[in-house]
């Protein structure tokens, strides 16, 4: 501790140089933080999802629909406790910007599969019985200020009607939230009653079901399920592939592309960016320094403590901006709006630390290397 | 003070080659010379004469090709780059011509800046400073910083700095070369009183006259040899 204060002066010798740098260090370590707390959801991030739930979709594709005499059959194989069925709306509200998920969904199985939601007995038997019911997440509700009774107008660019329209008038018959945090963030989305979707589509459409919901009996028995499921339809129309709701979960956010491998190739085109002006920044300030640190080791400085002092240097000034960048981005995600669950995790810190120390390592060894092999006669000679 | 007949440093013999490229230049040439503690050499000769290699071996910044190299009575000729970096913070204090002050830290801060390699706690290394500086007639300057203060004042936090930790042997190269004669001789009269009053042996290199005659005596080089030597 006793030389922090050389090493913070040092550092700061040149204010502009040190605080242009620290911004540059700061704008990638915060970028670093947003990027990996998106990364950090789509490896871990759908942990909240029940370990009880299977979801079987089509073998081929999940926008593969499955008809709707299957769910008797996955009913029937042993270990299963509950099957529903979802369809994907694909509704927009008002203008292409008013988007948000929509479900058509058989109320009382949704709530038999999901006991996550919570939802009074009255609003919940209004679902059941309300063929053009829908029932609205609480955050969606607050962001639209919708309330029972509302008539909500969807413009479906999947599901036309058998009249060709493809406005769908929903009418509000509850809210639901969630039954704890996590759930709680989850509700901007809409349940649909599937009774008017199946009535109203298209005669061809109907019957048909996006995905299936398998609640079972006991979690231990998720993967003897599954095989169970997928080998009673195999070699039929309706081949199936029936895997955890987290794995199906991630699986529909990597249709979007391999999201982690995507952010860490920017995050490291970045780091790159960074790891050259920062070395030749730091590699500058040295460079001018020779004759000072010389006058160090004139004074009784080892070449080895001379050394540390460049590479502490180096540490410092990573650390600085990774804790400011990192501070920024933490700051940033807690003011993000619920739809937006990203969060500078510890997995997250983590990383930023291993890049501190790899950073520093890597733009501060040279520099240092200089440092140590200073001849203090040649360097207060200038040569 | 200490005996002015024991030698504090004794050279024998003492060769310094430098090899630049494919050239090996030898710079000294078999030096003799005897400096008794608490005595006061200035070091004159031409460019080129060796003086400030001589200087430089003499404060262990660089080792000799041959000979023998005695300070203290301990042998620092054969010492490796970490005894001498020791060596040098518990014995030597050193003043350039360019002053050599950190442009970053205060006075106080770089009169410190020795303390740091001794086990001690922060605020007796800011004590001993401050009396480092009050004995070159600093002590209202310690706040400020190297560009803040005048050419003869730097030179004196240079000297503070050599000083606090009590050095035996203060070297000085040109002390007095980016100064007027005014602030030139109010620097080597401070020489003067501390080899007179503290005992500091000081062996200063210098090509001024005026400046050498500040010291005990002059010892002359040329092309790398002693030529004679006079006393004042």
């Amino acid at each position: 501790m006793k030389y922090f204060g050389l090493i913070w002066s040092g550092l700061f010798r040149k204010k502009l140089r040190a605080f242009l740098t620290l911004l540059a260090l700061w704008s990638a370590f915060a970028l670093l933080g947003l990027l990996q707390a998106v990364n950090s959801l789509f490896n871990g991030g759908a942990d909240f999802l029940g370990a009880n739930r299977l979801i079987t979709q089509a073998r081929t594709s999940f926008t593969q629909p499955l008809p709707m005499r299957l769910i008797t059959q996955i009913e029937s194989v042993p270990g299963v406790k509950r099957v529903s069925h979802s369809q994907f709306f694909g509704g927009k509200y008002q203008d292409s910007s008013g988007f948000f998920p929509q479900f058509a969904v058989n109320p009382q199985r949704l709530f038999d599969t999901y006991p996550e939601w919570v939802i009074s007995d009255d609003d919940k038997r209004k679902f059941i019985t309300t063929k053009d019911g829908a029932i609205v997440g609480k955050l969606l509700a607050e962001k639209y200020g919708w309330k029972v009774g509302d008539i909500i107008p969807l413009n479906s660019f999947i599901w036309p009607k058998a009249d060709g329209s493809r406005t769908w008038e929903w009418k509000v018959v509850g809210i639901f939230d969630g039954r704890n945090s996590e759930w709680k963030k989850r509700t901007s989305l809409m349940y649909l009653n599937y009774g008017q979707l199946d009535e109203a589509v298209s005669p061809r459409a109907r019957g048909l079901a996006g995905v299936f919901v398998i609640s079972m009996n006991d979690p231990k028995d998720a993967e003897k399920i599954s095989a169970a499921v997928d080998a009673k339809f195999e070699n039929s129309a309706d081949e199936t592939k029936t895997q955890s709701e987290q794995e199906f979960q991630l699986g529909f956010a990597r249709q979007l592309g391999d999201i982690g491998l995507i952010v860490n190739l920017i995050t490291s085109a970045v780091f790159l960016s960074i790891l050259f002006l920062t070395g030749v920044s730091m590699s500058q300030s040295i460079r001018e320094r020779i004759p000072e640190l010389a006058v160090l080791k004139v004074l009784g400085f080892r070449d080895r403590t001379v050394m540390l002092l460049v590479l502490a240097e180096a540490f410092l000034l990573c650390f600085l901006g990774a804790l400011t960048g990192m501070l920024s981005a933490t700051l940033l995600t807690k003011f993000l709006p619920p739809e937006f669950p990203i969060a500078t995790d510890s997995r997250v810190w983590i990383t930023a630390g291993i890049c501190v120390v790899l950073l520093s390592l890597l733009i501060g060894v040279p520099p240092a290397l200089r440092a140590l092999r200073i001849k203090i006669v040649d360097a207060l000679a200038g040569r | 003070m200490n005996d002015i007949n024991v030698p504090l440093v004794e050279i024998r013999e003492l060769t310094k080659t430098y090899v630049r490229g494919k050239q090996r230049v030898e710079v000294l040439h078999g030096i003799n010379l005897d400096i008794p503690a608490g005595d006061f050499v200035a070091l004159m000769g031409p460019s080129g004469s060796g003086k400030t290699t001589l200087l430089n071996l003499i404060g262990g910044l660089d080792s000799p090709t041959s000979g023998l190299l005695k300070v203290q009575n301990q042998r620092i000729d054969d010492f490796g780059s970490n005894e001498l970096a020791a060596w040098r913070a518990n014995t030597v204090g050193f003043i350039f011509q360019s002053y050599n002050l950190m442009p970053v830290l205060t006075a106080q801060k770089n009169v410190e800046l020795p303390l740091l390699l001794h086990d001690m706690s922060s605020s007796e290394r800011t004590r001993r400073a401050n009396v480092a500086l009050e004995l070159v007639g600093l002590g209202d300057r310690s706040r400020h910083k190297p560009n803040e203060l005048s050419g003869g004042q730097q030179q004196r936090v240079a000297i503070a700095r050599a000083l606090v930790s009590d050095p035996s042997i203060l070297i000085c190269d040109e002390p007095t070369g980016d100064l007027d004669r005014k602030t030139a001789d109010e620097v080597l009269t401070l020489l003067q009183e501390l080899n007179r009053d503290f005992g500091k042996t000081i062996v200063m290199v210098t090509h001024d006259p005026k400046a050498a005659e500040y010291a005990n005596r002059t010892v002359h080089l040329d092309k790398g040899t002693l030529v004679n030597e006079a006393a004042h």
